[in-house]
């Protein structure tokens, strides 16, 4: 994993005395950590398994200090890690050895919220579930979920372009913002997008959406707030055979029906969820999908009789459709609440967040199967099926020795296999410090470049989160040493897309 | 890959390592059919109609992958055919429109408003680099954050950054039903109800006002529109009336498009007030697209769209007058340092997006 190069003890402790003192000069008193226990909180963000302990960490209070911070550093050539509330689970706000943090969570207010037009404009550090909470008077929500709403800052989402249960229906992160203002590593202000839908010129928006803290540092966000649906329902069906219920997403999308939300839950999933949660989950069925409707009573009654009937025709065991709200929430707490449920049976568990095409469902969960056997260790699975998005989470020992180094070849052969049946390494979390391998298995070493001409073009110094993203040419040679074993690429037999 | 596609791309990979060996400025053109957008053209054409050919369609996957000279005809066929359409409503300005120049256009019809536009709907691009190797971003799956998103850096692009050869979009099913609602309302009142409606969950896929007549169209299930007509109001207009309303307006067919008098693009946060400027008006997207015909100066048109947090396009320009508002001189340098990024030699469409980029 990345780490700064050794430098010796007083060299750093010189260097973090110059960068502190700096940052005294332009902070107040209450803006600035550096002893060694109030650093250790920043050390990692959802990721645990990377650590790094930054020479400082700056928690601004206003835009101008946000500004002041970036002068500082690019004047003195320190890497800066911009951090929302650090739920992150690839390792995007691992802090730098050399650098400092970022932290943007004091920048938390809601600027305006404007019911006529839809929009709310925001400060990075605002919590995702708090645009919702401030909209929900005036009938609006910000429709963007990903499970660590209630913690997780919008700030942090845009950097990630994060995604949710419901993007299937109402889009990404990207799709739901209208603009970004933010600073360059030079201090330059730059605008994206607006509340207008076209301007001139090159629109730089979708490269910052989703470019995890490389190429500006985000001081401010439009977000666009949809009317909340009238009503929702979820139909639950159990499948005695995975295969038959991948076979049941494809039908529903087949059938032109977009649905709200589409998750499957296999056998190990609703096993580690049920005792917990009390979901109503069959623990006999080897697969269950959650599907959602949402809409007006009338648009909603007419999709879920729809979608029962293409379950029960692809051959589901059972099928429910919750009869209240109360009903609802339960079908989907055991979802919403597999990761905390996979930490309560191991000790560690491993997210993965590969994303392929819908088809190639089933065969995935088979190869997953095989991995489990040859890693020796357990994988149950969530996914956003209805957007072939997986959520694999490997149960692993940290404590027990080679176990954490298992679970990462385990997920380093997952991200393979979806990257050779044409998907993705990464569908909602980010590439971050975690996966920065395996973007050089997904692309070229010219494709590669063009990443690192972009990210040159916005910050020449190479200041902003970095070795984050984006591989060096060495770091991939030596990726593709370790990889291939025996001379064979994993998964041979797959035609590579 | 078809051979002749095959053989297509090396003859034009073949012409960008001549040009960039000899710094000639290319001209990258699909049918042809927007030459009339951006600024100036120049440079020796680079065709990309031979790049053609459906790559994989499969419905259920809600993604088609084809390579870029493919006719925006034969796609959009393709998709009725499995009931999907391209939900950001392309306009088409001749049978020749490629998928390529829908994307290189960026330019998103009636739909705009409520599903979003080109850039929304894109998944993945190939595009051709000045080396002469073909770069892939993003992929055909709808979620997808492995590396910067530069697939949708092109929507819109002019295609100052490199010729795409080929594009994976997002496909949607079309609606089951669809039908329009009339109302007699001013430009003002028509633009408050629009942004009124849309706070509320109708089934709304595209607003539009022209003389005196504010039209909204729901796209559904059959008892979500009945229900929206009852709570709306208005005129139910007959379905042929309805269908050829919204297809003149997405394609520009009006006879409003038509006249060839001096004629502004004017992109707009949906709820701004109306504009001080004379001349008549179409609106689109909830009041976010406003079209004048007007004889005002340019400057000022440009100076009032500003002020009110929009931007300004001169459709059909006077002689001389850019079409599109000049950058400001961070946000130029930072594109030029963009185009830099990928067209050093400042090749492809020179100026044609902005211009001195």
């Amino acid at each position: 994993m990345p780490t700064s190069p050794p430098v010796a003890l007083s060299d750093r402790s010189l260097r973090r005395d110059e960068v502190v003192a700096a940052l005294r000069a332009v902070l107040p008193v209450d803006a600035l950590l550096a002893s060694p226990e109030e650093l250790t909180p920043y050390e990692c963000d959802g990721l645990s398994a990377l650590r790094q302990v930054p020479l400082a960490v700056a928690l601004p209070h206003t835009e101008d200090q946000v500004a002041a911070v970036l002068r500082c550093c690019r004047r003195l050539a320190v890497p800066v890690v911009a951090r929302g509330a650090g739920t992150g689970l690839s390792g995007g706000a691992l802090p730098h050895g050399d650098g400092i943090v970022l932290s943007l969570a004091r920048l938390n207010g809601i600027l305006a919220l404007d019911p006529e037009a839809g929009t709310a404009c925001v400060q990075p550090g605002v919590r995702n579930l708090a645009i919702s909470e401030a909209a929900a008077p005036f009938g609006l929500y910000y429709a963007p979920d990903p499970s660590s709403q209630i913690a997780c800052t919008i700030g942090g989402n845009v950097a990630e372009n994060s995604g949710g249960v419901h993007c299937l229906k109402y889009g990404l992160t990207l799709h739901n913002v209208l603009a970004v203002r933010g600073y360059t590593m030079d201090g330059e202000e730059i605008i994206c997008g607006g509340a207008a839908p076209e301007g001139p010129g090159l629109d730089l928006f979708p490269v910052v959406i989703g470019s995890e803290g490389l190429l500006l540092v985000i001081v401010e966000i439009t977000v666009r707030l949809l009317p909340r649906p009238a009503s929702a329902r979820v139909v639950m069906a159990s499948f005695d055979d995975v295969g038959r219920a991948c076979d049941s997403v494809t039908a529903i999308i087949a059938a032109g029906i977009i649905p709200a939300g589409l998750e499957m839950m296999d056998r190990g999933a609703t096993a580690a969820v049920e005792p917990f949660c009390r979901a109503g989950y069959d623990l006999t069925a080897a697969a269950i999908l959650l599907i959602e409707s949402d809409g007006t009573p009338i648009e909603v009654e007419d999709e879920i009789q729809r979608v029962s009937a293409i379950v029960r025709g692809a051959g589901a065991i059972a099928v429910a459709v919750s009869g209240s709200e109360a009903e609802r929430l339960r079908f989907w707490s055991g979802r919403k609440n597999a990761f905390p449920a996979a930490g309560r049976i191991s000790p560690d568990y491993y997210c993965m967040d590969g994303t392929i095409p819908r088809k190639h469902l089933a065969r995935v969960l088979d190869e997953i199967r095989g991995l489990e056997q040859r890693y020796g260790l357990r994988c149950i699975n969530v996914f956003h099926a209805g957007d072939g998005n997986l959520h694999p989470l490997i149960l692993f020992d940290a404590n027990a020795p080679g176990e954490w180094d298992r679970a990462e070849q385990f997920g380093t052969d997952i991200l393979e296999l979806c990257v050779a049946l044409g998907g993705t390494i990464t569908g909602e979390h980010g590439v971050g410090a975690e996966k920065i391998g395996s973007m050089c298995s997904q692309f070229t070493d010219g494709e590669r470049a063009a990443f690192a001409a972009v990210k040159a073009a916005f910050d020449p110094a190479g200041l902003l989160n970095p070795a984050k993203l984006i591989p060096t040419l060495h770091r991939c040679a030596e990726y593709g040493r370790q990889r291939v074993h025996a001379g064979q690429l994993p998964f041979p037999e797959l035609e590579r897309f | 890959m078809s051979a002749p596609a095959d053989a297509a791309l090396s003859q034009l990979r073949e012409q960008v390592l001549a040009a960039v060996a000899s710094g000639t400025p290319l001209c990258i053109r699909g049918g042809g059919t927007k030459d009339f957008l951006g600024e100036a053209r120049v440079g020796e054409v680079l065709d990309l109609r031979g790049v053609a050919g459906v790559v994989d369609y499969d419905p259920s996957e809600l993604v088609i992958t084809a390579r870029a000279g493919t006719p925006l005809a034969l796609i959009e066929a393709l998709l009725a055919e499995r009931g999907q359409h391209l939900a950001f409503e392309p306009p088409s300005f001749g049978a020749d429109s490629t998928i390529g120049g829908v994307v290189a256009a960026g330019l998103a019809g009636p739909r705009r408003g409520s599903v979003g536009g080109v850039r929304d709907f894109v998944l993945g691009a190939h595009l051709l680099a000045v080396n002469g190797e073909v770069l892939r971003f993003g992929g055909r799956v709808m979620k997808n954050v492995a590396g910067f998103d530069l697939s949708r850096l092109f929507c819109g692009s002019l295609g100052v950054l490199g010729p795409l050869v080929e594009l994976s979009l997002k496909v949607l099913p079309m609606p089951a039903v669809e039908c329009t609602l009339e109302f007699e309302l001013s430009a003002a009142a028509a633009v408050v109800a629009f942004n009124r409606w849309s706070r509320l969950p109708l089934p709304l896929s595209a607003t539009s006002w022209f003389d005196g007549r504010a039209r909204v169209r729901l796209s559904g299930v059959a008892p979500a529109l009945e229900a929206a007509c009852v709570s709306l109001g208005g005129r139910v207009l007959s379905g042929d009336e309805s269908r050829c309303w919204w297809d003149d307006l997405r394609h520009y067919r009006l006879a409003f498009h038509a006249n060839r008098a001096p004629l502004w693009r004017l992109s707009l946060p949906a709820t701004a007030a109306p504009l001080a400027l004379s001349g008549t008006g179409l609106i689109e997207w909830a009041g976010a697209l406003r079209w004048l015909r007007t004889d005002e100066e340019p400057a000022r048109v440009r100076a009032v769209v500003a002020a009110a947090g929009g931007s300004a396009a001169c459709w059909y320009a006077p002689a001389g007058q850019p079409m599109f508002d000049v950058l400001p001189p961070a946000a130029l340098a930072l594109q030029r340092r963009l185009k830099a990024a990928f067209d050093p030699q400042a090749l492809f469409s020179r100026g044609r997006l902005v211009v001195g980029l």
